[in-house]
């Protein structure tokens, strides 16, 4: 089946599939990007602006600051988490507490 | 392309969404197919019914509508009975117990802990009393604000009120409005200080005279969400009261046509205020949506306005004893972040029958207000055990804090809210000591750039954010001063970003302690803020530690609920049956 992704409530969380997955106000840490001057950007999330599928990986633009810097924007696509098997639709969520390198993905079509 | 959300509400919306729901109610939350949630949650919000958060699942908020915070006769024993009986979720709250009332900066109420399988017998009871949760959330009209005493003040231009009403009856459950591209937010003011708060609405009607007839100028666009505050701005429109419900008809059809219905986040009128400016909003509410002659603006009386002004002058909180043209008097209770217990709200409710006329009215200030006391009756409700927790003569840190939602059921906040704020205001009055010229000090905690809290216009504005202390993450809170309405309004500066939580409460003293020190003669901290530049603010605010204590310092949001003694988000009951006994999960 199609995973079905979208943004809800003014961008406070993740449905993917009809499930809640992924919420705002984690702490992201931020790899290669030029989000900001720092080596490795301290991001929260405050707001998921859009999401996408890049099979099999879930994505998102995601809105919010860099608490190292102060520096604030919106990110570059960030895999969020993953849905292998499209068939049985089930979501593992990345470690955000790990290190993300946000980039040019989504190739499948983001929506809101 | 249309959003998805547009495309559920094309499917079902409005009205009709309530069938679906009493039938839901009727099944059991099992009932609504899995993969249906998103779009009926959000359908659900036009009756007023907001899914709380993640670990919460199979709760919901409910918000009544009460147009201008009126409370008629009757009805506030109802709401505390029903918070009561119905809003007592699977853990308690450490401040306020199991049961509350939220009174919200939009003079509505909020309860929680909501389960689908009680709404039709809650639905009954409001009715019962001509209450109802009808467009409370969603993309239509919502709950109409105002003057909240209006038409029973002293100091009004014009009574607003039956403005309000007409409006209300107009456009609630009216189809042709019921589908707007967002939420569509109107103040009506009546009164000589401006505590309508037009200045943040999507569409304000403020007084003004034209040929020797007191009606209102029209100001379109304000709000203050997501980092993108905005004021109403003026667009050259005066009306007489009985029209007023005209260009409300206009105004909104022109946004139901013309708002952005591709991007949500694009979507409030403010931001096609930013693309066409006033003048064309004005030619194509003429030429498109009213079939009468607009007329110019008239005279305003915004040089009189007082409300949250900075000035520290005339009633215009509405806490304290006021008297009535009437003769009688009302009186305003302060109640601390809007969050009064369920056993207090029933409480109150009695005092109002006794002493009063049994009307209640709510306040944008999140506060309560007993109506028509006559003055023989005044000693005896003040001496009333019940006002010693919600004064009518309450410390201005009491007196000027306001909190939203917050982490506890929010799924969009950062930060834990109003139980913090509740700390904040008791450690401040034990703790600090503005001048005696400064009765109203605001300081407003919003748990997000929502803004729910409305911090752009408070003396200190507080607003959630993560830090790291000592390398472990911590909520904090940005600080912005200066902000407030009047005859002038302007937003605050954000001068001091990512505070630790337990460092805020630190930095209000020491903020107000170089206030005292280095402030003209009489000169406002509104005026104070307005004369420095954001530079040398910061350096006058300096959080540091002190004896309060913050628990809730850790991620608040990955708990299932912050004060549950096993918060852990796997020890979540949710989601329940209608008897809050836990299904099996879908894992």
């Amino acid at each position: 089946m199609t995973t079905d992704v979208h943004q809800l409530d003014d961008g406070a969380w993740i449905s993917v599939n009809g499930s809640r997955e992924v919420n705002v106000s984690d702490l992201w840490r931020l790899a290669q990007t030029d989000f900001c001057g720092c080596e490795m950007a301290d991001f929260l999330a405050e707001g998921f602006v859009k999401v996408g599928v890049d099979y099999p990986n879930i994505e998102a633009r995601i809105a919010g600051q860099c608490i190292a810097c102060g520096e604030h924007g919106v990110t570059d696509w960030l895999t969020v988490g993953r849905v292998v098997d499209p068939d049985s639709g089930e979501f593992y969520g990345v470690v955000h507490e790990s290190v993300h390198f946000p980039g040019k993905h989504a190739r499948n079509g983001a929506s809101e | 392309m249309p959003s998805k959300v547009e495309g559920w509400k094309d499917e079902a919306y409005g009205n009709e969404v309530r069938e679906h729901l009493l039938e839901f109610a009727e099944q059991g939350w099992d009932a609504i197919p899995a993969d249906e949630h998103d779009a009926w949650f959000e359908r659900f919000k036009w009756w007023g019914l907001y899914h709380q958060r993640s670990g919460q699942e199979s709760y919901f908020m409910m918000r009544i509508g009460t147009p201008n915070g009126v409370i008629e006769p009757g009805q506030l024993e109802v709401i505390g009975e029903i918070a009561m009986e119905y809003a007592q979720g699977p853990a308690s709250n450490p401040e306020f117990g199991d049961a509350y009332c939220d009174w919200t900066t939009r003079q509505s109420i909020q309860l929680h802990w909501i389960k689908l399988e009680d709404i039709p017998d809650i639905f009954e009871k409001l009715e019962s009393v001509g209450l109802s949760t009808q467009q409370a959330c969603g993309d239509s009209w919502r709950n109409i604000v105002g003057c909240p005493v209006a038409g029973k003040d002293k100091h009004e231009h014009v009574d607003a009120w039956p403005v309000a009403q007409e409006l209300h009856e107009t456009f609630k459950g009216n189809d042709d409005y019921a589908n707007l591209p967002r939420k569509w937010k109107v103040a009506i003011t009546g009164c000589d200080e401006g505590c309508g708060q037009g200045d943040i609405n999507d569409l304000a009607f403020e007084p003004a005279e034209k040929h020797g007839e007191v009606g209102f100028n029209v100001r379109v666009g304000g709000g203050l969400s997501r980092k993108e505050a905005r004021l109403a701005r003026d667009i050259d429109v005066w009306v007489p009261a009985d029209r007023a419900a005209d260009v409300a008809h206009g105004m909104s059809a022109l946004f139901r046509e013309y708002g952005d219905r591709d991007d949500r986040f694009n979507a409030r009128i403010k931001f096609l205020m930013d693309e066409w400016g006033p003048e064309k909003m004005r030619q194509v509410l003429q030429d498109e949506f009213v079939d009468f002659e607009l007329e110019t603006a008239g005279d305003d009386m915004r040089d009189e306005y007082t409300y949250n002004s900075g000035g520290n002058e005339g009633h215009d909180d509405h806490v304290g004893i006021n008297e009535q043209p009437d003769g009688n008097y009302y009186v305003g209770l302060n109640v601390l972040v809007g969050r009064m217990g369920a056993e207090d709200t029933l409480e109150l409710a009695e005092l109002a029958d006794e002493y009063g006329s049994g009307e209640v009215r709510l306040t944008q200030r999140q506060n309560v207000i007993i109506m028509d006391v006559p003055e023989e009756n005044l000693g005896d409700l003040t001496s009333e055990p019940l006002l010693e927790d919600y004064s009518p003569n309450p410390s201005p840190f009491m007196r000027g804090s306001i909190a939203c939602t917050g982490t506890e059921y929010c799924s969009l906040s950062i930060v834990e809210t109003k139980n913090r704020q509740v700390r904040y205001a008791r450690w401040l009055t034990d703790n600090v000591e503005l001048p005696a010229d400064h009765e109203d000090f605001h300081i407003h905690l919003s748990g997000c750039t929502a803004s729910c809290a409305q911090p752009q216009i408070a003396d200190v504005s507080l607003r959630g954010m993560k830090t790291r202390k000592d390398g472990e993450p911590v909520e904090a809170l940005d600080i912005g001063l200066g902000g407030g309405l009047g005859e002038d309004p302007r937003f605050a500066d954000w001068v001091e970003m990512r505070v630790p939580a337990d460092e805020v409460p630190g930095a209000i003293r020491n903020l107000v302690n170089n206030f005292k020190r280095l402030r003209a003669e009489g000169e406002t901290f509104r005026d104070f803020v307005e004369a420095r530049d954001e530079e040398t603010l910061a350096d006058l605010v300096e959080p540091e530690e002190t004896d309060y204590h913050d628990p809730y310092m850790h991620n608040t949001k990955m708990t299932w609920y912050p004060y549950a003694e096993d918060d852990d988000m796997q020890s979540s009951p949710a989601p329940t049956d209608g008897n809050g006994q836990p299904l099996p999960s879908d894992d």
